[in-house]
């Protein structure tokens, strides 16, 4: 175990930050999970960037005559049930993938973690009403909230992805009030308080920090979560709209054809698996780096 | 802040707490009134659950939003009770200060020592961050750290409990506060660092001019560390003097138990410990009368009917009891013992 500081034995008054950040690098290339979380996650969004200006076929164009190949040099991964080529889709497909688990988990997390701060740093009426809001939008799945949100601005990939937020932001606003309240019951708090913080500064500086380690393996579950809402709001019609691909329409998609064509399921499975873990272990990675006491190399 | 140097610091007169318990409404505090001038130290002593830190937090104005405060806590003369928040937050760390009892948590694991020495400097003093971390690297240096300008960047985990208590003192005084409380800050340290860590808090104290409460169970550090002290039990104080004045006179017979029951070197092997038989009296039940009634060995009937006033033994020198006729006399016979 070499410690960094024989790198920094001079290391003045001023010179820490720089020395922090190079040391959070070189940890966070020996992190096993964090460089294998962070390439799969990676692999995902370049096959996304890839798509917008290169495919190996149209994603859109239908080509019955040729429908359901087996994957051959022309098709690598072969066509499903449109003629359409699998590589391209699950290409496209990966940006809507991105898109929805992105703007979703940042809709749940904004609004999620905000209100928990809030609810866990003010107490009383303040909390009692945003817990009990939490509860009632926690009373509709996804799906219902998409069906009345497509009822009044139409079906998209839009109104899918605000409703897969929506329906986010109780979970994660229960899990940030919960985790916030452990902490402002520990006396640092107190002592915190005792130098004359107020309930912002505490919030900001200890409170947040301290609970961003679970944020961040939650997120990278909601995101997982986010994705199978998608695949699930798209089989009803009400997310991707066809004929833009989604690896969750895919997946729906090659549901009837199960015994035909199983490959059909497994690529777009295999692709959703690929984006979950990956970001799984970015976040599981991501959570040891962040905390001090877990910092030492591995 | 250019006060004549006799008017008090802090004047605490009729202090009573009430907090809200799962078993109802709890008179913590009841009638604490003490007055403490610049320089001065003063030692609150009792048992667990007899009102010590419930004051200290009064004093800070952290007690939960839930607890109901009455009578009146002056700082400089001007009234604390009832001071919004808002206004709180600029006295405390900057004129007032504390020190908790366990080090292991009263630092966030996720800020470095420097950070969190500095965040006082940063909040209550117009100094740049990195005027900041000079001062609180001197800091450290004072309260002891070893090698402060190289550690000043690691977090609290990396350091032992007494290092950390060192860490929370140089946090307290950053500042430099008029008022110290320091809330039982030895009791999760092993005994060799208690004594290091007391030395250091009362050198401090004594080098800055500062007032001190220091709050702790232990008899012999408030022995050896203050000037005057108060015996708290069951949220009131039950006897108030110069330090001396007590340990020789001993008016109460809860201060009689207490000194009693603490372990002494020399004793025969096999000696037990003599303990004051009883419990604490549940705050949220306490006795009409006198709250030491149940425990006392001298207890009469009319102990019972209300609680006792305060009675002059001496210069400056308190006792609640209505029998120290009595118990002053035996006093003579529990120092001998």
């Amino acid at each position: 175990m070499s410690t960094p500081l024989s790198a920094s034995v001079e290391v003045g008054a001023t010179t820490a930050r720089p020395r922090l950040a190079s040391g959070f690098w070189r940890r966070a290339l020996r992190h096993r999970s964090f460089v294998t979380g962070g390439t799969l996650s990676l692999m995902v969004l370049c096959a996304a960037l890839l798509s917008l200006v290169w495919t190996p076929w149209s994603a859109y164009e239908i080509d019955v005559a040729s429908k359901l190949r087996p994957p051959s040099a022309a098709h690598w991964l072969g066509t499903d049930v449109l003629g359409r080529d699998i590589v391209s889709l699950l290409l496209v497909g990966a940006r809507s993938t991105i898109m929805v688990g992105i703007i979703a988990v940042g809709i749940g997390l904004t609004f999620g973690v905000c209100l928990g701060l809030i609810a866990a740093a003010r107490k009383g009426w303040t909390e009692e009403i945003i817990m009990r809001m939490s509860d009632f939008t926690f009373a509709f799945p996804a799906v219902l909230s998409a069906i009345m949100l497509a009822a009044v601005f139409g079906p998209g990939m839009v109104t899918s992805i605000v409703a897969i937020g929506i329906f986010q932001i109780p979970t994660l606003v229960r899990l940030t009030r919960g985790s916030a309240n452990a902490i402002w019951a520990r006396e640092f708090v107190l002592a915190a308080r005792a130098c004359g913080k107020g309930g912002f500064r505490i919030t900001i500086e200890h409170v947040l920090p301290n609970v961003l380690p679970i944020l961040i393996v939650q997120a990278t579950i909601q995101f997982a979560l986010a994705i199978l809402a998608e695949a699930a709001l798209s089989y009803l019609g009400l997310g991707t709209q066809p004929p833009q691909p989604s690896w969750g329409r895919m997946l729906n998609d090659a549901q009837t054809l199960l015994f035909q064509s199983p490959m059909l399921a497994v690529y777009p499975g295999a692709a959703i698996a690929i984006a979950v873990l990956g970001l799984n272990l970015f976040g599981d990675g991501l959570r040891d780096l962040l905390d001090p006491r877990l910092a030492r190399e591995r | 802040m250019t006060v004549s140097a006799n008017a008090p610091l802090i004047e605490v007169s009729d202090l009573g707490v009430r907090l809200n318990t799962s078993r109802g409404p709890a008179q913590a505090v009841r009638g604490v009134s003490f007055s403490l001038r610049r320089g001065e130290t003063l030692g609150l002593v009792g048992e667990s659950g007899c009102g010590k830190s419930v004051t200290a937090l009064a004093l800070m104005g952290l007690l939960p939003d839930s607890a109901v405060i009455s009578g009146s806590i002056r700082l400089d003369g001007s009234e604390l009770v009832g001071l919004p928040d808002a206004h709180y937050c600029k006295l405390r760390g900057n004129r007032i200060s504390m020190i908790f009892q366990e080090p292991m948590t009263a630092l966030n694991p996720m800020h470095t020592i420097g950070r969190q020495v500095a965040e006082p400097l940063r909040r209550h003093t117009n100094c740049s961050a990195g005027e900041a971390r000079k001062q609180a690297i001197a800091l450290l240096d004072r309260v002891g750290l070893p090698d402060a300008a190289k550690r000043v960047d690691a977090y609290p985990h990396q350091f032992s409990g007494g290092q950390r208590q060192r860490v929370t003192i140089a946090m307290a005084l950053a500042c430099q506060p008029d008022v110290l409380i320091a809330d039982e800050p030895t009791t999760a340290l092993d005994v060799t660092i208690q004594g290091q860590i007391l030395d250091l808090i009362a050198d401090i104290v004594a080098e800055r001019g500062m007032s001190m409460i220091l709050i702790s169970h232990d008899l012999g550090v408030i022995a050896e560390n203050v000037q005057r002290m108060m015996v708290m039990y069951g949220g009131t104080v039950v006897e108030s003097g110069a330090t001396e004045a007590v340990f020789t006179r001993m008016g109460h017979p809860y201060t009689q138990g207490l000194f009693r029951a603490r372990p002494r070197l020399g004793a025969r092997k096999g000696t037990r410990l003599k303990t004051i038989a009883g419990t604490v009296p549940e705050l949220a039940d306490l006795p009409s009368g006198c709250t030491f009634a149940d425990r006392c060995a001298i207890v009469e009937d009319r102990c019972r009917v209300a609680p006792p006033a305060a009675v002059d033994v001496g210069a400056g020198h308190g006792v609640r009891c209505l029998r120290t006729d009595v118990s002053m006399a035996e006093a003579v016979g529990v120092l001998g013992a």
